[in-house]
């Protein structure tokens, strides 16, 4: 994990850029990113003719390139962007581009420390991975839905093993996809494989699949569950087990499966996007315990909050005791903690986010064009044209707040107490 | 003939009054039930106003294209269907059997009129009679109990308008104009009469759709 | 096209080879298709399906409103109750004991002789859903593996890449990178924003753009910008909006697809998403995909390109700088007129654009289907004749407005009405409002 203690949490307030300046000495400023630690802010900027960099907190990267897109911080604080010279494309880490190139980068994922990047890419037609740079040895054909384990020292895809021509249905349902990882394909092949995870260790892999056109199930290391449904969605690995959970369709209705047997004795309408809780006690999902009806359900119990078009962003408390989710009805979107609905209502709500001792709850929102931080369902007094999400101190005593108010990027270390008033 | 008489008037036709509010009913719930089970939607997406608005625009005549499109069909079918409907139901003689069993009576037609509208559903029935055997997409439709379902409605018509011009003995025709009506009670839950029933439910949910989740019109 | 043939006695009136029919037929067995259909029969459908059944008088009132029918000069086969009458009616009356050839001639109604369009469902009296009867049957020979083979590849692309035309991870935002330059030559500022987390806007199109069409995302890239809206497209998988395994009833990909594109708009942070011109795409997010998911309606805002022009328009955020002089006419596309009801809109923008504007008759909700919607373009080739010889009408319609260019805000309809324009020789330009709107508007920061 990432060492927030030696982050400054003492200075209160702190203008870090005026963004202002930024558009007088280039011509083109893209949307801003602030690092975790709030310290720096950074955009792509155009420094000349099809000429392009990143500017952190008003100074250019030194080097340039003709293109520059996905400009991301990584949760070490470093800035990766993805980046095109003379026809290639690679990534750009802190303005150091990877030595090697590739034909195309289209994906970037960090791992959970940030000291792993890895990229999505394609090199002469052919598709895979590459971390840190360095690219799998074998490349497919064909290649979808790119993971990577979360200490980023593996990575995974989709791929197509066999040619196919276009058109020939027939080739296609004998089936020809399947899982690579680091760049070694499972043995045996599916119609299509989706969504995949690893498990915490990085050493297995499981992934949705669909054995005929109408057979789903869930592949482990290659190996099928031996039981069929008629459709699943992403499988993740308890922490602790190492048992793999699905959503999985039986009948007319959905329902959570753990190693190929039913999970929860109730079944939904609608039920994805499951998560466990820290110490692999509890799992939740997004349900629809009737048409058109959505909520939580905590180890099968659907809570009686409903929303009406959707419940996303779903996080469990670090002590797993508590969970909060965003829901949506019409336009207005509300935050969902432990089935009690906040009162106030957001044009935009990003993900909650838990106080390491559990007890208080953050969230980036937006009204009418304009961004704050909700803190348990109080919004905070200065209303911004953009923040980022709040971060709470290790101690859960203080929140960094990353904020653009007229164009100037300020970080700010407030008592936790001011926000919850 | 008389013993016959009685018994098509009384445990025949409670049997076949039976049928029709049981079958009425029985199709109806049953209808509703599998709808809950199996078909939730439709009860999602139900909207009374544009159920209602859809109903009104195709109840009157030429408040929907396509019967504006086909204006003989039109002035058939709608002068079929009220003759049919309101035909029996007001009749002098039949609600006079309503006085003579439960004391309930109403409003009647004029005999005249009454004789007209019956001879309008005849002449109703023979049109739809010869669409189904000369229109071609009619026809290739068409089954044989098609065929019989118009027989079915349009027997107690005819035999109710012999009885009533007592041609060649009026008992012989009134009692199979009480076993025609009493077939035909029975047959609408059962058969593709059953449009009476259902029709109001699919224009309904139909009429939904379009006016509350397409803003569309459906007429 | 060989005329009208009995085959193993079952009437065909087009004969045509496809792979994905012939071969899939030969696999069938009579078992096979017994237990298929009452699977589907018992297990998908319930009281809607019955109550059709059982409510439909057959009475033809229906056969007017389907184009196949009135071009084909009402050859009974095609009229709207007797498409039910060849397939469904025959497989619950034989409790699903029917022929390959039987199955075969199912497919090739429901998949190639009915656009579910809708458009008879408007006049049944009682407003009996054929198109949905006919979906059943499509879901039936989904899973008895008979989908004519063109849709049924698009189906299997949908399934691996999440889009319509195989387009690879790294061919979308490429294009789209491609095309923001390319409009930077005409307008410097513009950008194409990818992956902007918290835009206002998510910008979706279909599979064929980035494939075929890509001046359509130039145009929009220049309407966006000179709007100035906050947009953003995505760079992942869930930028295409389009869903042929809709139309073949593969469901569970159907599903899928959806649930990628909603997700990748949440996962944006985006208030709406504004689509491109289709129509199709439009049902799948708004109508089939969203309700399978068990999403009553759109879980995030979905604008069609009409509705989205309209609001430029009438706000002002796009104001036309010269009308449009050419003679146009409008084609009403049924997924976004009897699906959406955006008619008046539609005719709005046209009015705005262009100086003369002439209404095909009928309109709005009652106009006729392009023949190409409901998936049947996209069974290739194969069925071209098809949706030819069964939209004559459509032809004439455009023809008796005498205008020189037909607007037709949906791609399946402007791809198929550009095949009867140049089958039926109407000498007609067929464009799409963005073509258009292009053309006549102010673009201040043009160069
Ligand atoms: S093409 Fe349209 S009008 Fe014809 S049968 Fe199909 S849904 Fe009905
Ligand atoms: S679908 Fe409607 S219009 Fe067509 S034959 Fe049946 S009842 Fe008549």
């Amino acid at each position: 994990m990432v060492n927030m203690e030696s982050w400054d949490w003492d200075t209160q307030e702190k203008t870090v850029s005026d963004t202002n300046g930024w558009k007088d000495k280039f011509e083109w400023v893209e949307e801003f990113q602030a690092s975790p630690d709030g310290e720096k802010v950074a955009a792509i900027v155009k420094t000349g003719e099809a000429e392009f960099s990143v500017c952190v907190n008003g100074e250019a990267w030194e080097n340039t390139f003709d293109k520059c897109w996905y400009l991301r911080y990584g949760p070490d604080g470093r800035l990766s962007c993805i980046v095109s010279s003379e026809m290639e494309w690679t990534v750009a880490v802190d303005g150091q581009a990877w030595d090697q190139s590739f034909g195309y980068v289209m994906e970037v994922k960090f791992s959970e420390d940030g000291k792993n990047v890895c990229a999505f890419i394609q090199q002469d037609g052919m598709y895979g991975a590459a971390i840190n740079g360095e690219p799998w040895e074998n490349l497919y054909s064909n290649m979808t839905n790119f993971a990577i384990s979360s200490d980023g020292q593996h990575t995974a895809g989709s791929v197509q093993t066999e040619p196919m021509d276009e058109g020939d249905i027939f080739k296609f349902q004998s089936g020809i996809f399947t899982a690579a990882v680091d760049g070694k394909a499972w043995d045996k092949t599916f119609v299509n494989v989706w969504n995949k995870a690893f498990s915490p260790d990085g050493k297995r892999l499981a992934a949705e699949a669909r054995m005929t056109l109408y057979d789903y199930t869930i592949v482990v290391d290659g190996v099928p569950w031996s039981e069929i449904y008629s459709c699943v969605w992403e499988p993740i690995f308890n922490p602790k087990t190492g048992a793999v959970v699905a959503p999985v369709k039986v009948g007319a209705s959905w329902t959570l499966a753990q190693d190929g047997k039913t999970m929860w004795n109730r079944s939904f309408v609608q039920c994805w996007q499951q998560i466990f809780s820290p110490d692999a006690s509890r799992v939740a999902a997004v349900v629809a315990p009737k048409y058109g009806k959505w909520t939580v359900a905590i180890d099968g119990e659907a809570w009686h909050s409903i929303f009406d078009d959707m419940v996303s962003d779903m996080v469990f408390s670090p002590d797993g005791r508590r969970l909060a989710a965003v829901g949506k009805n019409d336009y207005d979107y509300s935050v969902i903690v432990d089935d009690t609905v906040w009162n106030g209502t957001y044009d935009m709500l990003w993900q909650p986010v838990f106080s390491p001792d559990s007890q208080n709850v953050a969230i980036r929102a937006e009204k009418q064009g304009r961004q704050t931080i909700v803190m348990n369902g109080k919004p905070w007094k200065q209303e911004c044209e953009q923040v980022w999400d709040p971060v709470f101190s290790p101690d859960g005593s203080k929140v960094l707040i990353r904020s653009i108010e007229g164009g100037r990027y300020i970080r700010r270390v407030l008592p936790t107490t001011e926000l919850t008033g | 003939m008389h013993g016959l008489y009685n018994f098509v008037r009384g445990p025949l036709a409670w049997v076949a009054f039976i049928l029709f509010v049981g079958g009425t009913l029985y199709r109806l719930i049953a209808m509703l039930v599998i709808a809950r089970k199996k078909d939730n939607v439709v009860f999602d997406y139900f909207s009374l106003f544009y159920g209602l608005r859809s109903i009104f625009h195709w109840i009157i005549p030429f408040a929907n294209r396509n019967s504006r499109q086909r204006p003989i069909f039109t002035i058939v079918t709608f002068a079929f269907h009220i003759c049919l409907l309101a035909a029996p139901i007001l009749l002098l003689a039949h609600v006079l059997l309503w006085d003579e069993s439960f004391g309930i009576s109403w409003w009647t037609l004029p005999e005249g009129v009454a004789d007209i509208m019956t001879l309008i559903v005849i002449g109703g029935c023979i049109y739809f009679l010869w669409r189904r055997l000369t229109q071609p997409e009619v026809k290739f439709v068409t089954f044989a109990s098609d065929f019989v379902i118009l027989a079915i409605v349009a027997a107690p018509f005819i035999t109710g308008f012999l009885a009533y011009h007592q041609w060649l003995g009026y008992k012989f025709w009134l009692i199979l104009h009480i076993l025609a009506g009493e077939v035909m009670l029975v047959a609408i839950p059962f058969t593709r009469l059953a449009h009476m029933i259902y029709s109001p439910f699919t224009r309904a949910y139909m009429g939904s759709e379009f006016g509350s989740v397409r803003h569309a019109r459906d007429w | 096209m060989a005329e009208g043939q009995v085959i193993d006695g079952i009437y065909f009136n087009e004969v045509w080879e496809d792979a994905g029919l012939d071969e899939g037929t030969k696999k069938l067995t009579p078992e096979k298709i017994e237990k298929v259909i009452n699977k589907v029969l018992e297990g998908e459908t319930g009281a809607r399906l019955k109550v059709y059944v059982d409510t439909c008088v057959h009475c033809g009132l229906c056969s007017d409103a389907c184009h196949y029918y009135l071009s084909h000069d009402k050859d009974p086969t095609y009229a709207p109750v007797a498409k039910v009458k060849q397939t469904m009616w025959e497989m619950i009356k034989k409790k699903g004991r029917v022929s390959p050839t039987f199955m075969k001639r199912a497919s090739q109604i429901a998949s190639t002789q009915c656009n579910v369009c809708m458009r008879c469902a408007m006049y049944c009296p009682f407003g009996i859903d054929i198109a949905y009867i006919m979906s059943v049957v499509r879901r039936i020979c989904h899973f008895l593996g008979i989908t004519p083979l063109y849709i049924q590849d698009t189906a299997h692309s949908h399934a691996v890449t999440m889009n319509q035309m195989w387009v690879k991870n790294d061919e979308w935002p490429d294009t789209l990178q491609w095309q923001e330059e390319d409009a930077q030559e005409e307008i410097p500022t513009l950008r194409i924003p990818l992956e902007k987390e918290g835009a206002d806007i998510m910008y979706s199109v279909i599979g064929p753009e980035p494939k075929f069409l890509a001046q359509l995302l130039y145009q929009a890239a220049v309407i966006f910008e000179t709007a100035g809206l906050n947009w953003t497209m995505p760079a992942t998988p869930g930028w295409d909006n389009s869903d042929m395994a809709m139309y073949t009833c593969d469901n569970e990909i159907m599903g899928r697809v959806k649930r990628v594109h909603f997700e990748t708009a949440r996962r944006l942070r985006v208030k709406k998403i504004v689509m491109g011109e289709c129509g199709h795409a439009f049902r799948s997010i708004y109508d089939r995909g969203n309700r399978w998911l068990a999403w009553k309606m759109h879980p995030v805002y979905v604008e069609h390109a009409i509705e989205f022009y309209y609001n430029l328009l009438k706000s002002g955020k796009i104001k036309i700088a010269k009308k449009y002089e050419e003679s146009v006419t409008l084609h009403d596309p049924c997924n976004v007129m009897r699906g959406r009801g955006l008619y008046e809109m539609a005719r709005y923008v046209v009015n705005e654009m262009c100086a003369d504007f002439r209404e095909m008759e009928p309109n709005r909700e009652h106009n006729y289907c392009c023949c190409a919607g409901g998936g049947v373009i996209n069974c290739g080739p194969p069925f071209k004749m098809t949706r030819m010889l069964g939209n004559r009408v459509k032809a004439e319609q455009i023809a008796a407005t005498g205008a020189k260019v037909c607007i037709s805000p949906c791609h399946n309809c402007h791809s198929g009405l550009e095949d009867i324009v140049s089958h039926y020789k109407l000498g007609v330009h067929v464009k799409f409002i963005s073509d258009i709107l292009y053309e006549v508007m102010e673009k201040p920061g043009a160069v």
